[in-house]
């Protein structure tokens, strides 16, 4: 097992954010640091980036995508920089956030949709993806985790028996280029992507393009084959597969974060290219997008 | 009920189900007993024939022409009517459908009757002469509706309409925004329409003299008048329409030519055609039926009738179509929604109507507008989303918040104004400038710009302070109070004179005798000045003074909650001042007892508004375009399209009854993988839109770098339509500054 016990950190900002309008944050003036980390440690509480109604991008219909903020991976292409510490997010209290799954509940179903939990990583929060992936459920709103699946040892049983759909973001294929593009294993992506399957969860497998990094042949090809295994564990399982092209558009957060962005020069992937790809997927009788 | 109809009606009613609108003008009730709702797919539709694919091209060689130019020809001699000038044709043997306004296409009629300096500015601005024995007769001795509303207004309008905080005001230009009921003409025939109109003022006659029944009288014998100067039109063009029309394409023929009277006489804002689809669809499934059409003939009808939609033409000024970019006429057409039986009020010629944005390609005009519930037919419901998709063409209003209001047989006119067809019309009264009137309340009446003393006078905010919520929103109720007073004035003095001087007798000869009269007050900078409030509150803003003791600039210390994030902190105060200036308005007493509404729509006038407001507490800088109607700040709603439509959604329909608008552009990845997905997709959000009480959407789905294209290579996109503020344009007719204006606006789309 890679997951140990999961580092919490107090998110300690406090700001009418851009991220979070319109959901009530606990102010750390008034909670202190140990009491916010016990209400995380028991799920109540979260460390949240930012929330977004979006449509088609994050599983089917409109939904209302909540980034978590924390992640253990540090992904070369990360379009989502500012997720990366949790101690960056701000304290939500999962009833507040709750409240707004509710809310929406009639576009979920005139569109559809549903909640997506993503991040950062949701699987670094799990008492808190926990709680609201169950009280989702309780309000019958389809429910969607975006995850790695590096921490996929984190998700007890309950919490899959309450997730809908796993969008498993498998990076590479080989050890060595997992480990290249985000610094950590592979092995658990896979172990957590089995475990999927054999309890009957449904899975899009996603795997994001990038040139130079992640496109050798043998990587793609690589990719495709755990996707597959995937799918001849359950037949079912793999719903669809999103290759997604790198873009540049998470550029300025690098800089606005002050990091190190290895991948300023590199180009998006051509249509063609990313279509080639695709192809390899769907020679395993794969439907990919 | 047995009907004694006219020899003439037995055959042209023949097959319809007869009922109440036998016996009197009552064009509902004709459709809600002969309609058939068609709840299918769009497989039935038919792609364009030869015959309309070659007058369409003969039209579009000329477009080039007209866009360098501006306009394609003027004729600078003959005063509108109409009976002015003689038939006109595209091509006389092809075309199905006939009548032109002038005697030949996309030649500009001058109207003078609305005002002499927009003819002669106008003229002078395209290179024509100015007709000298005309502006004689319209200098010396036709007085015009420009100048009658001067005569009345009072120092405080002309003082608030030269400081921009009240623009746009139909006061030189026809006010438009009446729908005649076209379809009277079809149905009935010129001659029972003047019957009944007989009888209306035989009703005037006998009662005893005063202003309003004077008024009337002679308003009735204006409107017989233009009854039979539109029956001498179509016989120009070798129809007689006194008798009702007998097949799809007569009713087609005399429902134009009802419309084309009306364009040939008055220069309207909006010349909007009402609610026609589904009427005509009675008389193209009659034809249908008795195998006298084929699908491809149907559809042929409908495309050449569209096709004379698109080529409505008015001669206007620069500063005009900066206030209305892209030389719009606003001939919207209103398709769709439920009956109040509950039976959709969708046909085959709802679907009919879309297709002619695939058969002759996209354009702005007619204005496709559909009235949007999610109980609509899903067949419906798909076709729409795909034209959307396919040509982002179409906008779509609430019918869940109209038929409720003003019953099933309402249509908009413009871009967001629902009115009864043939019972109900507006008086059109622009908008205030909401952003700029709160910079009045912080500097005492004073301009931020000039510095003149525009509204009463009262002491400023203390200098070097931090604005107090409470005080501004004090002030500002102040201001409020003033400009509402202000504001009906003006709108009460261009209205009486636009009756008296500029009547629009052929469109009110197509109304009932007592008709339902809005006053559509309107606002402008709702979101600049709710997030300017939601800055004071929320964050702590400090005014900056300049050397003349004026604020002309603040500084923001903090965040604030924005506009467009389904945030109720500051979604509440947009709320808030949408009611305020309501109440206000609603204080005062309107011109022919009018009822009062108000509008949150700003056209493409959100950049000149904008140019003409200083600095803002929300950090807008001085210059800087509004956003458009009640759309969120550009770049401040970042939670997505649906979370920004839901904070506009919260403004009550009841006190904004003439319409809030809503402009949303999409990318198509940002709806979805596949086409089936994106028009699953783009159909959820319209149906979650108005299930959250949202009233209007107009969609745009387009990539950035498409627009970024056409503003470089305007000859590669003749037909690239994009919707603005409550209606189409050709983007390559924006002027430069509105395109990049249309360019910064959010682009919602999956990364």
């Amino acid at each position: 097992m890679t997951a140990g016990p999961v580092l919490l950190d107090a998110p300690s900002r406090r700001r009418a954010g851009a991220g979070l309008r319109g959901i009530e944050t606990v102010d750390p003036a008034e909670v202190d640091r140990s009491d916010r980390l016990a209400m995380m440690r028991s799920g109540e509480l979260g460390s949240v980036h930012s929330w977004e109604l979006v449509t088609a991008v994050d599983g089917p219909g409109t939904r209302l995508t909540v980034f978590l903020s924390g992640c253990p991976l540090r992904c070369l292409y990360c379009h989502n920089p500012d997720t990366l510490a949790m101690k960056d997010g701000e304290p939500v209290l999962a009833d507040d956030l709750l409240a707004r799954v509710a809310r929406y509940r009639g576009i979920f179903s005139a569109t559809g949709g549903g909640i997506t939990l993503s991040g950062g990583e949701v699987l670094m929060q799990p008492a808190f993806a926990g709680r609201i992936l169950r009280g989702a459920k309780e309000l019958g709103v389809h429910t969607t985790l975006d995850t790695s699946g590096f921490l996929g040892a984190n998700a007890t049983d309950a919490m899959l028996d309450d997730t809908d759909l796993v969008l498993l973001d498998i990076k590479s294929g080989d050890e060595d280029t997992y480990r290249r593009v985000t610094g950590r294993s592979l092995a658990p992506t896979l172990r957590f992507g089995r475990r999927l399957a054999e309890r009957g969860v449904t899975v899009w497998v996603r795997f994001v393009l990038v040139p130079g990094l992640t496109d050798d042949p043998a990587n793609v090809a690589a990719v495709a084959r755990h996707a597959a295994d995937l799918e001849s564990v359950r037949p079912g399982t793999v719903e669809r597969v999103e290759v997604l092209p790198f873009h540049q558009m998470a550029r300025d957060k690098w800089a606005a974060l002050g990091r190190d962005y290895e991948l300023d020069g590199t180009e998006p992937p051509t249509p063609e290219g990313t279509e080639a790809v695709r192809e390899v997927f769907r020679a395993h009788g794969l439907t990919t997008y | 009920m047995t009907t004694d109809a006219a020899p003439t009606t037995t055959t042209a009613w023949q097959g319809f189900t007869p009922g109440p609108w036998c016996d009197g003008i009552d064009v509902r009730d004709f459709i809600q007993r002969n309609y058939a709702p068609y709840t299918g797919d769009a497989a039935f539709l038919a792609a364009p024939t030869a015959r309309t694919a070659g007058v369409w091209e003969r039209l579009s060689a000329m477009f080039p022409a007209e866009r360098e130019k501006g306009v394609y020809d003027v004729d600078p001699h003959t005063p509108a009517g109409i009976t002015a000038h003689g038939p006109g044709y595209i091509d006389r043997d092809a075309e199905l459908i006939v009548g032109l306004q002038t005697d030949a296409p996309l030649k500009r009629a001058i109207m003078p009757n609305g005002g002499w300096r927009m003819v002669a500015g106008a003229l002078k601005t395209y290179g024509y002469p100015v007709d000298e024995n005309l502006e004689k007769v319209f200098t010396s001795y036709r007085k015009t509706h420009n100048q009658g509303v001067f005569d009345v207004y009072p120092p405080n309008v002309r003082a608030a309409r030269s400081s921009h905080v009240i623009t746009g005001l139909p006061d030189a230009y026809g006010r438009g925004r009446i729908i005649g009921d076209y379809r009277r003409v079809a149905l009935y025939g010129v001659d029972q329409l003047v019957a009944a109109k007989k009888v209306d003022k035989l009703g005037l006659d006998v009662q005893p003299f005063s202003e309003s029944v004077a008024r009337e009288r002679e308003e009735h014998a204006e409107q017989i008048r233009a009854l039979g100067e539109l029956k001498e039109m179509a016989a120009s063009y070798g129809y007689d329409i006194s008798g009702p029309a007998t097949t799809a394409r007569e009713a087609v023929q005399w429902l134009y030519f009802g419309y084309l009277a009306a364009v040939k006489e008055q220069n309207g804002a909006a010349m909007s055609l009402g609610r026609t689809s589904t009427f005509l669809d009675v008389y193209l499934e009659r034809d249908l039926q008795t195998g006298r059409l084929t699908e491809p003939e149907a559809q042929e009808i409908v495309d050449d009738f569209v096709i004379k939609l698109r080529i409505v033409r008015f001669l206007r000024t620069p500063e005009y179509d900066q206030l209305f970019s892209g030389d719009p006429t606003w001939v919207t057409e209103t398709i769709g929604g439920m009956g109040e039986d509950g039976r959709p009020l969708v046909t085959k010629s709802s679907f009919r109507f879309l297709q002619t944005l695939y058969n002759l390609g996209p354009a702005p005009e007619p204005n496709m507008t559909v009235f949007w519930s999610p109980r609509l037919p899903r067949g419906f419901k798909e076709f729409c989303a795909q034209v959307s998709i396919d040509t982002s063409a179409v906008q779509y209003e609430s019918d869940e918040q109209i038929r409720p209001a003003w019953g099933d047989d309402a249509a908009i006119a413009c871009c967001v104004s629902p009115m009864a067809v043939g019972k109900q019309m507006q008086f059109f009264g622009a908008r205030v400038n909401l952003a700029k009137a709160l910079l009045y309340a912080i500097n005492g009446g004073k301009d931020e710009v000039t510095g003149t003393q525009v509204s009463p006078a009262f002491p400023a905010v203390a200098p070097g302070m931090p604005l107090d919520y409470d005080d501004v929103r004090a002030r500002f109720d102040r201001t409020m109070d003033w400009l509402a007073e202000t504001y009906v004035e003006a709108l009460n003095c261009i209205h009486w004179s636009h009756d008296k001087y500029a009547y629009e007798r052929l469109e009110m000869a197509l109304h009932d005798k007592d008709v339902l009269r809005t006053m559509a007050c309107g606002i402008a900078g709702l979101s600049v000045a709710a997030d300017s409030l939601s800055a004071i509150r929320y964050a702590t803003v400090t005014p900056v003074v300049d050397e003349r003791g004026i604020v002309v600039d603040y500084l923001i210390d903090g965040d604030y909650p924005a506009y467009g994030n389904d945030d109720d902190r500051v979604d509440a105060i947009a709320v808030d001042l949408v009611e305020s200036f309501m109440a206000r308005i609603r204080g005062h007493r309107m011109y022919r007892d009018a009822v009062p509404t108000q509008s949150v729509l700003t056209i493409t006038s959100n950049v000149v508004y904008g140019k003409a407001t200083g600095n803002t507490p929300d950090g807008r800088r001085a210059g800087e375009p509004f956003s458009p109607g009640a759309n969120p700040m550009n770049g401040r709603d970042t939670h997505g399209m649906l979370a920004s439509a839901l904070s506009v959604a919260k403004l009550p329909y009841d006190q904004a009854q003439d319409g809030i608008s809503l402009t949303n552009t999409v990318v198509p990845s940002g709806l979805g993988r596949t086409r089936d997905e994106q028009v699953a997709n783009l159909a959820g959000l319209l149906d979650a839109s108005v299930g959250g009480d949202g009233y209007h959407m107009n969609v745009n789905v387009l990539v950035r770098e498409t627009l970024e294209d056409a503003m470089e290579h305007p000859e590669k996109y003749p037909q690239l339509t994009i919707r603005v503020s409550g209606y189409a344009v050709n983007f390559v007719r924006l002027t430069r500054e509105q395109q990049l204006d249309v360019l910064s606006r959010t682009f919602h789309g999956g990364l």
